[in-house]
């Protein structure tokens, strides 16, 4: 019996593609479905009760909410290709630590780059470089944040790396002249297939960008 | 005879009254890992805290072997890894997940809107009160049928929500703020009786006198009104 697997997903979220990215690294299909969140669908509320968010897994009808569960998930359901967290305890752990510190730092600062103006926005902008400079020491001169594999906690920053055009679009500054070495861990990633496949173009999000601000209210 | 150094080196950097100090303690306990505690003061951190936690400088930090490992969600899966016995977590990958969800939504989101009742007066306090029991009512709705969250034994949402049994139980009858009361949220108390009848957590959870004084003392200094 085949495996069904649906993705409730939404194109820009930095979220959502941390579990492509994972899906494609064990070469599961998936039915990918667009979500409009200013107009949630019943299956977004029936399978997320709890935040109505997305991205939202549905594995043989049981859903998987929170990105970095579902890219540990994915691991766990599909351990024989390409793993994705290491197997020594204490290497998971820090892999872990980081995920969750990218989860509780990255996108509060990253959204004032380009949501907030004046001091908000500085503040915003100087506290976003310096946590990347926190992950860039920590990447230092590894491939990958893992070692020599793509893993964890290069899934949970990359969707980010799709964003920082717009970042520094949006707020007038360079993040290359500040983290050198994490843009090019960030070209090294998107040349892998599960990234290409998954990252939308910074393009795309630079013209989104003022559509999001307007549906925020934001000027 | 064996020498010192042949034994696993387990060091808990830890605060008595911290709730992500002690579910640390009740995982290694239920493991029977024989650790060394080390009170910290944060008011006054240590070398070997901003040493060993550099990112956070918090407790708790768990030390095996030398090595530091933080963060309490991480450090109890670190644990569940390392010592196999007595297992936390479930071993079905989509039960994994959902325990690993309940954490979180008591770790970022209950535990944050407690944090306001406490801290907030008036219609902003009434606000958080709500916003609490929003929150508590899908815990109330998953452990209907159940003893626990880990079914028949304490789980890793067990350890994790006695965040909500003891210390935002405990802090109601001091606020005089009923935000658990037991008509609402009738599984919730019968879980906490339940984890009262457990000898792990009645070893490892503070003493009551002694924790509701420790927050009286602290609501004082906050200008908080105790009842």
């Amino acid at each position: 019996m085949a495996d069904e697997v649906i993705l409730l997903d939404f194109w820009p979220s930095m979220f959502g593609m941390r579990t492509r990215i994972a899906l494609e690294e064990k070469n599961v299909k998936f039915d990918y479905r667009e979500q409009d969140l200013w107009n949630k669908s019943p299956i977004l509320l029936e399978m997320n009760p709890v935040h109505n968010k997305i991205p939202v897994l549905i594995h043989n009808g049981k859903p998987v909410c929170e990105s970095l569960i579902q890219v540990e998930y994915i691991d766990e359901v599909w351990p024989g290709v390409n793993p994705l967290l290491p197997s020594d305890p204490y290497q998971r752990a820090q892999a872990k630590f980081w995920g969750d510190y990218i989860d509780k730092k990255v996108y509060a600062s990253a959204r004032l780059t380009w949501g907030a103006k004046g001091e908000e926005q500085e503040a915003g902008k100087k506290e976003f470089i310096e946590i990347l400079k926190t992950l860039e020491s920590k990447l230092g001169d590894k491939i990958y944040f893992g070692g020599e594999t793509f893993g964890y906690v290069d899934i949970a920053l990359i969707g980010f790396y799709s964003w920082f055009e717009a970042y520094e679009k949006f707020g007038n500054f360079s993040i290359e002249a500040e983290c050198p070495k994490l843009i090019a861990w960030g070209k090294r990633c998107a040349e892998r297939e599960s990234v290409a496949k998954s990252l939308p173009d910074s393009e795309k999000i630079i013209k989104f960008v003022p559509e999001l601000k307007k549906r925020f209210g934001i000027e | 005879m064996a020498e010192r150094s042949d034994t696993e080196e387990v060091k808990l950097l830890g605060m008595w009254p911290s709730p992500f100090s002690r579910r640390i303690e009740i995982a290694l306990t239920l493991k029977g890992v024989p650790y060394e505690f080390s009170e910290q003061d944060i008011t006054n951190k240590s070398s070997l805290l901003l040493q060993l936690n550099p990112v956070y400088k918090m407790i708790p930090v768990l030390v095996h072997n030398g090595k530091p490992i933080s963060e309490s969600l991480v450090i109890l899966e670190y644990i569940d890894d390392t010592w196999r016995n007595n297992p936390i977590l479930p071993q079905d990958p989509c039960e994994r997940a959902t325990a690993r969800f309940w954490a979180k939504l008591i770790d970022q989101q209950i535990c944050v809107a407690a944090m306001k009742v406490v801290g907030k007066v008036g219609d902003e306090r009434d606000a958080a009160v709500e916003a609490t029991r929003d929150l508590l009512m899908f815990l109330e709705k998953e452990l209907a049928g159940k003893d626990f969250f880990g079914g028949e034994s304490l789980g890793f949402v067990d350890i994790v929500a006695t965040l909500v049994a003891f210390w935002l139980m405990r802090t109601e009858d001091l606020l005089g703020v009923k935000v658990v009361p037991v008509e609402l949220f009738p599984e919730i108390h019968r879980w906490v009786k339940n984890l009262l009848g457990n000898d792990v957590i009645k070893k490892c959870i503070p003493p009551e006198d002694e924790h509701l004084a420790y927050i009286r003392a602290r609501m004082d200094k906050l200008n908080i009104k105790s009842a």
